[in-house]
């Protein structure tokens, strides 16, 4: 037997039933597109939600005073005269995974030029604040270190108050403003960013040397937190760690006693929110692999009934002297042809689907290569199994009692 | 005669398990075949011809006897080796002609060389052409098997079991689907059949269509009854001249 026949005879039986060949190819193509465009779908909003994130600066992490202590009476953190200028200069100096360090103090109030003015917030701040929280100046110059030392009554704003405060015409910067009645020189304007993704202004904002907020607004020697960068993403728990020895030091607590300052990494804030979308992601998958298993039941019926159908083919091949494993290798070769074909075809729908739901609806799509193999591995190995499964047991039979099935 | 034996059986039963019941369709059935015969076996339905001819095709195997095809015996042959003899010693027609739809005529008369590794491509389009061309389908070699009347497929049957020239060729019941004129069509091509050289066993039914053999095997409740032989066969063409003429 010249086994090029069966490729030839295989390839016959399948432009020869068209429609039947069409049917089958139809179940795979529906479970791997739809598998593909849901977990695309999922894996989107789930990158778009964390890319949002990491445009906050994902390794930033935050001291605050520890509101649960002082003796019951539940203080507002800011007033909690906990974080000192020693506790910054020692975890500047001390901790090797930070790479950038800014104390925090804020205070709001009004901001006034001429006839305009807007409410806002100051915050007092350093020039590592531009590296933690990704602003970039765009006009002028950032506030120097000299600034810091002499309490200058300088700002850098964002483009929300420059468009508060100013004509369109006029360069704010080298321009004098009043918050709170202490007049203030504007010496640089940050690169708009745009809204975060909880929908927050984060071109609204002014920053003053942390030393001046200090002094000459709130008159306190404490900060309201400290706001410091890891070295990268992973190293911020080690970060953590580091913060916290040297704080438990300069506080001296010792023991279990507990801490008077509260540490948190944006990482948690990215996993809590990610969390949600895990859920989603989680949801669209068992979708998705419901449709897998339904696109394999599906394969697996037009299979098992369109060579349950062939028996009497088988039976006739048989009877002219096709042996076994001719017929198996006949149905095989069908099988893999078409679980192939339809493989393809349905991932290159899912591709497209998924191109689309981003076009049309504008959601986020993402595909991973693994959504793509799994659905057609799954799909095809079903089409290729029930397909030759059937025609196995077909080929057991005796030419007469295939002949004879109906 | 130095005849050789192309089918030798010997006492061949064969039961059917129906349920608690156990259907007795050949209850010891022997005879042996020349080569060049033309044999009709004839009997009642459920007379067990069927089964018979199944047997005698390698497509059913006995519950008990000897079969002795060509010389070999087919009781000791494994499954692949049935499926070699089917086809390259027999051909059998079907009552119900059992070609590949949407297939062309060419197509299934090639169908068996497919399965015959000693056969290339050129050889088996020039085999099959043949073929047809030798049951009267010279015109028809590219219809589609299902686009055909009822005689021209069982003409491409025929071709089908004429074309891996095998030693014996086994029809049931041929003619069991086709009006008059149709049947004596195919039973004038099997008489050109066997004027030719080929050995041919033809079952049916019909007591008419035994005249136009040189042998009739009566069969009755899976069983010979009667094994005789007939010098004057009648001229299945010459029916067919005598019949009135209705396609005008
Ligand atoms: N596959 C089968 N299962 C059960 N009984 C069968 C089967 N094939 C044939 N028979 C029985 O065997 C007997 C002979 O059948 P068959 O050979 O088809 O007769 P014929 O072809 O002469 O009409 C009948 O009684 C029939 O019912
Ligand atoms: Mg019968």
């Amino acid at each position: 037997m010249n086994y090029w026949n069966l490729f030839y005879i295989a390839l016959r039986a399948i432009l020869s039933n068209k429609m039947r060949t069409f049917l089958t190819m139809l179940g795979m193509i529906i479970g791997v597109s739809s598998v593909i465009t849901m977990l695309a779908i999922g894996q989107g909003s789930k990158r778009s939600i964390r890319e949002q994130i990491s445009e906050m600066g994902s390794n930033m992490v935050m001291i605050h005073p520890n509101r649960g202590r002082m003796g019951g009476v539940r203080m507002s953190s800011a007033d909690m005269q906990v974080l000192k200028a020693k506790d910054f200069e020692d975890l500047q100096k001390e901790c090797p995974h930070i790479s950038a360090i800014t104390p925090q103090v804020s205070s709001s109030g009004q901001l006034i030029n001429g006839i305009k003015n807007a409410p806002t917030t100051v915050y007092g701040v350093n020039e590592d604040y531009l590296n933690i929280r990704r602003y970039k100046v765009d006009k002028g110059s950032f506030f120097s270190d000299e600034h810091v030392k002499t309490y200058a009554k300088v700002a850098v704003i964002g483009t929300t108050v420059v468009n508060n405060l100013f004509d369109e015409e006029t360069d704010p910067i080298g321009k004098v403003i009043r918050f709170n009645k202490i007049p203030v020189t504007i010496v640089g304007v940050l690169e708009s960013k745009g809204s975060n993704s909880m929908g927050q202004d984060q071109d609204d904002i002014v920053l003053m040397p942390y030393t001046t907020v200090q002094k000459r607004i709130l008159a306190q020697t404490h900060f309201q937190s400290i706001v410091a960068s890891a070295t990268n993403e992973k190293d911020t728990e080690l970060a953590v760690e580091e913060i916290s020895a040297v704080l438990r030091r300069n506080h001296q607590i010792t023991g279990d006693k507990e801490d008077d300052f509260d540490i948190r990494s944006q990482e948690e804030l990215v996993s809590t929110l990610t969390s949600t979308t895990d859920m989603m992601t989680v949801l669209l998958a068992c979708i998705a692999g419901i449709s897998l298993l339904v696109g394999g039941i599906g394969i697996m019926n037009i299979m098992f009934v369109s060579v349950t159908e062939r028996t009497k083919e088988i039976g006739l091949r048989m009877s002219i002297g096709a042996k076994e494993k001719h017929i198996m290798l006949q149905f095989l070769i069908e099988a893999i042809m078409i679980s192939i074909s339809g493989g393809l075809i349905g991932v290159l729908f899912g591709l497209l689907a998924s191109y689309l739901v981003n076009f049309l609806a504008g959601w986020p799509v993402y595909i991973q290569g693994w959504s793509v193999l799994l659905s057609f591995a799954v799909c095809t190995t079903a089409g290729i199994f029930f397909g030759w499964y059937p025609a196995r047991k077909a080929a057991r039979l005796d030419p007469i009692e295939a002949i004879r099935y109906e | 005669m130095a005849n050789k034996s192309i089918i030798d059986i010997n006492n061949l039963t064969r039961n059917f398990q129906v349920g608690d019941e156990t259907v007795h369709a050949l209850r010891g059935v022997s005879f042996s075949i020349q080569e060049g015969e033309f044999v009709t076996i004839m009997g009642t339905s459920g007379s067990g011809k069927s089964t018979l001819l199944n047997i005698l095709g390698c497509l059913d195997t006995p519950t008990g006897g000897n079969y002795l095809l060509d010389g070999e015996s087919v009781g000791n042959m494994s499954k692949d080796q049935r499926a070699e003899y089917r086809n390259r010693k027999i051909g059998f027609i079907f009552q119900s002609y059992n070609l590949l739809s949407r297939t062309t005529a060419l197509d299934n008369v090639a169908l068996p060389l497919l399965y015959n590794g000693f056969v290339n491509k050129a050889q088996r389009i020039e085999r099959a052409k043949q073929a047809l061309i030798d049951v009267g389908l010279s015109n028809r070699m590219y219809h589609f098997s299902n686009q055909m009347s009822g005689g021209q497929q069982q003409r491409v049957a025929i071709a089908r079991a004429l074309v891996n020239n095998p030693v014996i060729i086994l029809a049931d019941e041929a003619t069991g689907n086709l009006d008059t004129r149709t049947s004596f069509e195919i039973l004038s091509l099997f008489q050109d059949l066997h004027q030719s050289g080929k050995t041919i066993i033809f079952v049916t039914h019909n007591p008419e269509l035994s005249q136009y053999s040189s042998r009739t095997i009566l069969l009755r409740d899976g069983k010979i009854i009667s094994d005789t032989y007939n010098s004057h066969p009648l001229s299945a063409a010459e029916t067919l001249a005598k019949l009135p003429n209705i396609d005008l």
